[in-house]
């Protein structure tokens, strides 16, 4: 590896799949969604992502087929560029650059050469639909400047406009009114509803719109739950509407079928309602979709809809309004109250899901796993209802228990807390309740830890809560003549001197448990439940506490409220060093001494990655987001890594994520080292018109090869390899074993991909990653003072960790600085 | 406006009867609504909605079908198995005819006006030729299985359609035999119901022939193949009426669960011409079954067991946003139902069958303005006076001295006289009435109670004089020479001398009754009378028009007075104008001659003409509350209109003295208390 490596912050999946409508393609083979920054391309059939289109510098705004060659995908996006790919194969076919930002895409049929975008050109909030001239070059890149206004003054989201009747006309919708622009005629009409002044009509407002592929006929969705379609609207005077009411709430969005026949509505009641024939009467319900309807897409051969949820998630459903296939993203549906956290099982990630679930999530295939129930209550959406909240979880004892807390707060003084002890049963695989506990404490609880440690016979757990007390639960027999059982109970509850308790932790081994109380952190006997002794710092509330690991054990770390970064000695009980650290997370990687803490600036976010040995940090990486980062995880990786560089080495055995308050999932990553399937193998699956299954992958091909040598170029150099399959013992070990005892096919597949490709080529394969670096332009930084040459000129003498943080300070206080690390060493050592 | 004393009558427990069919004439742009109890109402679109014909129903008379012919003819027919065709001069019966096929469901005007279609319900329909003063008996169509509910003709007058009970037949008309059936789907939402009912069907001239029916569909038909074209379902319950424009691009339908469907006849693209049937706007007006619907040019017109009738104006076709365009709706007969004996302190309320007497309460507390008084003495209910025969009362009166009560069916005239002998009531009839006195449009007793005036419906006006126990006719007015209007309205001077009668559209006569002979002739208004009074002492007579104006006319000067022409130069407040409902009462203040009284159903209104009039950037209603506030600001903003809106529906306001005002109030909730339930609906939330 002679290749510098950089580090970034890449995004690396469970980003939004219900940001704009879904896409199908003219053979309902595929569905398209904008996610971030990319395109995905899911099959309709399998729910797999089979394509991640990616080119974009933003946010990808709209997706549209190209109505000239349905092979074709256009997209728009804020950075101001339309693109055209060829979704089959996933290749960028022409940019066209625009220049401004771009809200939404529309295309049609008849407009030849010429799309559709909104733009906000002047103002912030007022935005023209415009159309867009696409000229006709050879070049890849071309520039489209020839924009034409439509219509002004229009909502920014594209569910308030609608093409209607081949292109004769474009409704638009915008709070009381509905404007009509008629291509021909070149005139806009406008139609106003009686708006707020009247109370009765006070939520009339227009929120969607639609228009009857064949007929004239517009229809719209409103705040108070009516859909009203509209006719004869090229008379202004004899305009005439039809209401329909069903939904209670508003009408997120509204589809019309292919051939207009029915008509598609949906809400936060997350009920599909299909209205055949325009008619009040006929009507059929496709219910219990789970979350809020926020988009409606159908397919042009009109056998598919597809729903977009509020839940992050797609639903396939046929013409017969059956469900048949979901498409679940990350859940980013609320506040994130568990952090992140890791099933030591499955290795996914866990955090809170859907209302009153946990969920967890393959990061490796970006894709949800399942949403363990917690809470076991029909959730009832409505506004302003005061919902169970599920407010912290935490693993136990290798995956085999799991604690969670969910409480309720209608008033200040009525609290609900309700505490639940859930096992692993492996003959379900699955978790099962087995201890619940109704008040677990008087006041909310801060903090909650499991002890686990190897040695450890007796699962024990710990509990903080603002009401001043820790209590240490432990599993009993709880046996009687019907069964065998076991339960949680309450075995010691301490206090210190009334202060609120606000974290736990316990040390690596189990002997200890430190527990903050406010700006006191007390150490106790994890036998005796003694305390052994307490620090204080009076350097404000403790915010984060944690045991160093493996050779640090000895340290304890707390990070406070006022910004400082404290590190006991627990063998001398002293402050072994402090920083001026402003820490929003600190996480401790279980697989080694290293301890990541994210630290929060008005410029940023920066993560600084250290071990409790030394107060010189290992790594430094500065603005890994502009916003804030809320939670973060290390998770240990299945392969370890061999990275050479010093500064990366902390990323040898865990990778770690981070989550921001916009709720996006960042990672780090140099190159991009996970195996998925790249584009080239892709295309070939792609291709296939059988169900393409990996296993199909690997025998379908190989029985081709035999039947066929007169073979393709453009094949050549996968089947190059193909013969020895046969010979590779790992392929042969998969096929010969039974299929119970394989791991997951995803895993397999990696492996197996991984095993076909030439050592030579393996840098091909690498060209197109996966991921994309959030911010291009920036520079990885580099902490170490061996590397620092590629560090900016201010931050050369950045020596250790305090100093980096207070670079901006004076010469002399830097000076002064200097000194006192100096001091503050040499009482290290006199210890 | 001067503080009263009132007693706020609720005891009047009055229930107009439910609206059975009505008809509308584009011609002469008027309606025609018949109720339950056999009434017709004849409304003037065009003179503000005014009630200003009635003819009185019979308990035996059904009105199931009504309709006009050949321009002004007004037929209508029941399940007595009559055809009665109606003089809307002499506000009388013409005839009735036996249509011998039972009773009558359902009856149709061919589109020249020359033919009439009954369907009865022995299944048959009668083919019946209208002669200039009669109807003739032409033929039998083929005779059905089951009685015939609704009938409708081609515009080309060549074919009929005729709904019956689970199939619609059409039938031509040059052979009168049936050349479709078409059988209407008893299905409803999956259950098969027992009937389906055709209750309407309408034939449009492209052959489309539109039927509702008891299973709430609205289908459309291809009357040259006899198939289904298309459904709708609209309703869970019945869709009980179907009325369709004269241009035939849209219809209403009202259902039993009281709302009215519009459909339109809209374009399906704009640059083709072909078009087709969509339901547009559903309008929730009624509460109960709405039983008859009707399309004018511009409005939609409801009306149903719920006794309103509702004209909803269809926003596209009225040109000015004014106040046609608002919807209607008129609920109480627009003439008094009540009279009052001032000294005696009683009520006389007229029902259909019968008469009521109440004495009014006293109270001997005192209290503040605002403040309800306590009563000592309850209303005395004194007599409940059953009419003979099965005829409804047409108009009753009650003397101001109270002694003697009159009324009058549509056959017979009824005089009593009443003594009073303390709490007890001697009721008397005053037998041998003259031949000429058979029925009687309005009663009239002059202030002394010495004469009765009768306006009966030859447009003669009787003047009588009362004895002790006895009459004696004094003279007769007989109409003008050449009309034949009879007089609905009469008014007496206090003083006895002059005597003012109107008819529905002709001026205001006023006769001197001294010298028994015609005084003059107020000149005539395009717009009919809906009150009449004369002033004491002044003897100004003061006329309400449907309108909204009122003028003044001084009967011994023959001319309009000054205050008249000052208020007819500047214009009356443009929200007086906008007004619902006419005046139907007018009276005046003893000792305060400046002061006229007047009420409409919605506001009593007191205008003192020695205030400024009002402009239309005055305040027109209550410009300030009755509160201690200084007198300039109370001076600069008084004007002559005061307006309480106080009391309402009020049907009847009169001042019994000086410091006291009697109130009839109906609130409609007490009106549909007594109705029958409506069709339970699931209400979302509930």
């Amino acid at each position: 590896m002679v290749e510098v490596e950089s580090l970034r912050v890449v995004r690396c999946g469970g980003s939004e799949l219900n940001f704009r409508r879904a896409v199908f393609s003219a053979d309902s083979k595929y569905v398209f969604c904008v996610s971030g920054d990319f395109i995905k391309v899911y099959s309709t059939a399998t729910e797999e992502c089979v394509h991640i289109l990616q080119g974009h510098r933003n946010l990808v705004t709209g997706i549209q087929l190209n109505p000239k060659n349905h092979l074709q995908l256009y997209s728009c996006s804020f950075d101001g560029m339309i693109k055209l790919w060829d979704y089959i194969d996933g290749i960028l076919i022409k940019t066209f650059i625009v220049g401004c930002k771009l809200h939404a895409l529309f295309t049609l049929a008849c407009a030849e050469d010429s799309v559709f975008v909104i733009i906000n050109k002047e103002k912030p909030d007022v935005f023209q639909l415009v159309s867009v001239k696409l000229p006709k070059s050879s070049s890849q890149e071309i520039e489209a400047k020839e924009l034409s206004f439509v219509l002004d003054y229009i909502n920014q989201s594209p569910k308030c406009i609608a093409f209607g009747n081949e292109g004769e006309y474009v409704a638009a919708v915008r709070d009381f009114y509905l404007s009509v622009y008629f291509f021909k005629k070149k005139t806009t009409s406008r139609f106003t509803l009686s708006s707020s002044r009247n109370k009765k009509h006070a939520k009339n407002n227009f929120t969607c719109v639609a228009c009857h592929p064949k007929e004239n006929c517009i229809a719209t969705g409103h705040g108070d739950g009516k859909i009203r379609l509209w006719r004869n609207f090229d008379d202004e005077k004899k305009y005439t509407y039809t209401c329909l009411h069903w939904h209670h709430d508003l009408v997120m969005d509204l589809a019309f079928s292919v051939t207009g026949s029915s008509l598609l509505s949906g809400g936060r009641e997350s009920v599909l309602v299909e209205w055949r024939e325009a008619a009040e009467k006929n009507k059929e319900f496709l219910p219990r979709l789970g979350a809020t309807i926020e988009h409606i897409s159908v397919s042009p051969a009109g056998d598919l809809f597809c729903t977009s949820h509020s839940d992050n998630k797609m639903i396939i459903i046929h013409r017969n309004l059956e469900a048949s296939a979901v498409i679940q993203g990350l859940v980013k549906d609320r506040n994130i109250f568990t952090g992140l956290m890791i099933d030591p099982r499955t290795k996914a990630l866990v955090l809170n899901g859907k209302p009153g679930h946990l969920q967890f999530y393959s990061l490796q295939s970006d894709k949800q796993l399942y949403n363990l129930d917690i809470t076991q209550q029909e959730y009832i959406n409505d506004y302003g209802l005061i919902q169970i909240e599920l407010t912290k979880a935490a693993f136990g004892c290798y995956g085999n228990w799991l604690a969670t807390v969910e409480q309720r707060q209608e008033k200040e003084t009525e609290l609900e807390l309700q505490m639940k002890l859930w096992t692993y049963n492996k003959k379900t695989q699955g978790f099962v309740l087995n201890t619940k506990v109704n008040m677990p404490h008087e006041d909310h609880i801060t903090a909650l830890c499991f002890c686990n440690a190897e040695k450890s016979e007796n699962p024990t757990l710990v509990t903080t809560s603002k009401d001043g007390h820790f209590k240490v639960w432990i599993l009993t027999d709880d046996s009687d003549i019907y069964k065998k059982a076991v339960g949680w109970t309450c075995d010691f509850v301490g206090s210190y001197h009334k202060y609120q308790a606000t974290n736990c932790c316990f040390s690596e081994d189990g002997s200890l448990l430190a527990v903050s109380f406010e700006e006191i952190v007390t150490i106790w006997d994890s036998e005796t439940w003694e305390l052994k002794c307490t620090f204080c710092q009076r350097a404000g509330k403790i915010r984060h506490l944690c045991f160093g690991r493996l050779t640090c054990s000895k340290y304890l770390l707390g990070a406070t409220e006022n910004g400082i970064l404290c590190c006991w000695n627990l063998l001398s009980c002293a402050l072994e060093w402090s920083a001026k650290l402003n820490v929003r997370v600190m996480e401790p990687d279980p697989n080694s001494e290293n301890i990541a803490a994210i630290s929060q600036s008005s410029m940023g976010s920066d993560l600084f990655v250290f071990r409790p040995s030394e107060p010189r940090p290992l790594y430094i990486q500065k603005n890994i987001s502009r916003e804030e980062v809320q939670w973060g995880v290390f998770v240990p990786r299945d392969v370890p890594e061999s990275f050479t560089s010093e500064a990366y080495q902390w990323l040898n055995r865990s990778q770690f994520y981070f989550l921001t308050k916009s709720q996006s999932l960042l990672t780090f990553s140099t190159q991009s080292p996970e195996e998925k399937l790249t584009p080239t193998s892709k295309q070939l699956l792609a291709e296939e018109t059988l169900p393409t299954t990996p296993f199909y992958f690997i025998l379908g091909k190989h029985r081709q090869q035999q039947q066929d040598d007169k073979l393709n170029e453009a094949l050549k150099n996968e089947l190059v390899q193909l013969p020895l399959t046969e010979n590779i013992p790992a392929i042969s070990e998969l096929l010969h074993t039974p299929a119970h005892v394989l791991p997951s096919a995803s895993f397999l597949c990696s492996m197996f991909v991984n095993s076909l490709l030439l050592s030579k080529e393996t840098k091909s394969a690498e060209e197109i990653p996966d991921d994309v670096s959030m911010e291009e332009e920036k520079e990885s930084v580099d902490s170490d003072e061996e590397n620092n040459f590629t560090e900016k000129v201010q931050d050369t003498n950045n020596t250790d960790l305090g100093k980096d943080i207070i670079h901006q300070l004076s010469k002399s206080e830097e000076k002064e600085l200097r000194k006192f690390r100096k001091v503050d060493y040499s009482w290290i050592t006199a210890l | 406006m001067g503080e009263f004393k009132v007693h706020r009558v609720r005891f009047f427990n009055y229930v107009p009867s439910g609206i059975r069919c009505v008809a509308y004439n584009n011609q002469s742009n008027r309606l025609a609504v018949s109720r339950t109890d056999g009434t017709v109402e004849i409304y003037n679109l065009s003179a503000n909605y005014f009630q200003e014909k009635f003819f009185p129903g019979h308990e035996s008379r059904a009105t199931e079908a009504l309709c006009w012919a050949n321009g002004q003819r007004l037929f209508s027919a029941g399940l007595n198995g009559e055809i009665i065709e109606y003089d809307l001069q002499a506000l009388n019966i013409k005839y009735a005819m036996d249509a011998f096929g039972g009773p009558i469901w359902s009856m149709a005007a061919s589109p020249n006006g020359s033919q009439l279609l009954v369907g009865c319900e022995d299944g048959s329909v009668k083919l019946f030729q209208i002669t200039p003063d009669k109807i003739q008996f032409e033929r039998n169509f083929d005779r059905q299985k089951s009685r015939i509910l609704s009938l409708s003709w081609h515009p080309a007058g060549t074919h009929i359609a005729a709904g019956s009970i689970d199939y619609i037949s059409v039938f031509d008309v040059k052979s009168g035999s049936a050349i479709h059936k078409m059988l209407v789907d008893r299905q409803y939402m999956g259950v098969s119901k027992r009937k389906c009912i055709i209750w309407g069907v309408a034939f449009l001239s492209d052959g489309t022939v539109i039927s509702v029916d008891s299973a709430g569909k609205v289908q459309f038909w291809d009357s040259a193949t006899g198939t289904l074209v298309k459904n709708h379902l609209i309703a869970n319950a019945d869709v009980q009426s179907i009325a369709i424009s004269d241009q035939e691009d849209s219809f209403v339908v009202g259902t039993a669960e009281g709302t009215v469907f519009h459909f339109q006849l809209v374009s399906v693209t704009s640059s083709s011409s072909e078009k087709q049937w969509v339901r547009t706007k559903p309008f929730q007006h009624h509460t109960h079954d709405v039983r008859a619907v009707a399309h004018s040019p511009i409005a939609l017109i409801s009306g149903g067991t719920d006794t309103h009738l509702v004209i909803r104006p269809l926003m596209e076709k009225v040109e000015v946003k004014n106040y046609d365009a608002a919807l209607r709706k008129i609920t109480f007969p627009h003439r008094r139902l009540v009279s009052c004996a001032k000294k005696k302190q009683l009520l006389l309320f007229q029902f259909a069958h019968h008469l009521e007497l109440w004495r009014l309460g006293s109270t001997v507390a005192t209290g503040k303005n605002g403040d309800t008084l306590p009563l000592s003495k309850n209303a005395d209910h004194l007599l409940h006076l059953k009419t003979k025969g099965p005829e409804n009362i047409i108009c009753s009166c009650i003397s101001p001295c109270g002694s003697w009560i009159a009324y009058s069916t549509a056959s017979r005239f009824f005089l009593y006289r009443l003594n009073y002998e303390h709490d007890n009531i001697n009721l008397q009839r005053v037998s041998k009435m003259p031949a000429f006195l058979r029925s009687a449009l309005q009663i009239l007793f002059s202030e002394d109670s010495t004469k009765l005036f009768v306006a009966s419906n030859q447009g003669s006006v009787h003047v009588i004089r009362l004895l002790e126990g006895s009459f004696k006719h004094l003279h007769t007015f007989q109409p003008q020479s050449g009309t034949v209007e009879s007089m609905c309205l009469l008014a007496v001077s206090p003083d006895g001398n002059w005597l003012a009668a109107s008819g529905t559209s002709a001026g205001v006569h006023v006769y001197n009754v001294k010298q028994l002979k015609l005084h003059c002739t107020v000149p005539a208004y395009n717009f009919p009378v809906t009150a009449l009074a004369i002033a004491p002492n002044t003897n100004n007579l003061v006329i309400a028009h449907s309108d909204q104006q009122v003028f003044e006319y001084s009967i011994p000067d023959k001319q309009y007075t000054q205050w008249s022409r000052t208020i007819q130069k500047q214009g009356f407040h443009h929200l007086w104008l906008q007004r619902d409902t006419p005046i139907t009462h007018i009276s005046f203040h003893p000792k305060r001659p400046m002061h006229i009284l007047l009420h409409d159903a919605y506001m009593f209104c007191i205008i003192d003409k020695s205030l400024p009039l009002p402009n239309d950037k005055t305040l027109l209603y209550n410009p300030l509350p009755p509160t201690n506030e200084s007198d300039i600001i109370r001076r600069r903003t008084a004007h002559a209109f005061k307006i309480s809106k106080k009391y309402k529906p009020l049907l009847f306001m009169d001042l019994l003295d000086e410091r006291t005002l009697v109130a009839v109030e109906r609130p409609l909730d007490d009106i549909i208390a007594q109705l029958p339930p409506p069709i339970k609906k699931k209400k979302f939330g509930t």
